[in-house]
């Protein structure tokens, strides 16, 4: 069950956070760069895609690590920073903030940016603003969560 | 100036709260 979880977790983050530095490191600068043409093209076929994966990559992330902290019967210490499960704990914060950020402001504003739900010309712009400090403050984020993660099993002589 | 307006502002950014996150982290582990 641990495995599966763990693997669960693996293959969902691995999908999260790839599309989040493929946005933040590629698909922005290069929706800066393209014509208007191009661009409406890209809003119809190519980012509605990547934002599906993204953010339901985002929500099975953290079902299957919560899942994975309560097998070990962890959950609660973790998320209330106590003792050495602070470390995973710290994580799981940062992860569960990630995903809050994915579907409570990314998402809400890629809606209007795309023309899936109705907006001025001027709410998108403040909508495309939004979307990227949001997008950008989880890629911030995951520097840390990764650390955390990583240093929960392998660097338990760092705490 | 915001860093997150930036690649590597952000990416700076994150190294440095993961410094101040890992004290503060640090500091919990300790209580007993």
């Amino acid at each position: 069950m641990e495995t599966v979880l763990a693997w669960g977790h693996f293959l969902a983050g691995i999908t999260w956070i790839g599309i989040l530095y493929y946005f933040n490191f590629i698909q922005v600068p290069y929706l800066g760069k393209i014509t208007p043409e191009a661009k409406a093209e890209a809003f119809t076929h190519l980012v509605p895609n990547a934002l599906w994966w993204f953010r339901w990559g985002a929500l099975a992330t953290w079902i299957f690590g919560a899942g994975l902290l309560m097998n070990q019967g962890r959950f609660g210490s973790a998320f209330a920073l106590q003792g050495p499960d602070a470390v995973i704990g710290m994580g799981a914060w940062l992860g569960t903030i990630m995903l809050l950020n994915v579907w409570g402001i990314i998402w809400p504003n890629q809606k209007k940016v795309l023309g899936i739900k109705e907006a001025t010309a001027d709410e998108k712009k403040q909508c495309a603003r939004v979307a990227l400090l949001a997008s950008r403050t989880n890629t911030m984020l995951s520097i840390p969560m990764l650390f955390f993660m990583a240093s929960s099993g392998h660097a338990s002589g760092l705490f | 100036m915001n860093p997150l307006d930036s690649i590597p502002g952000t990416i700076t950014a994150g190294f440095v709260l993961t410094v101040v996150l890992y004290v503060f982290v640090k500091m919990l582990v300790s209580i007993v």
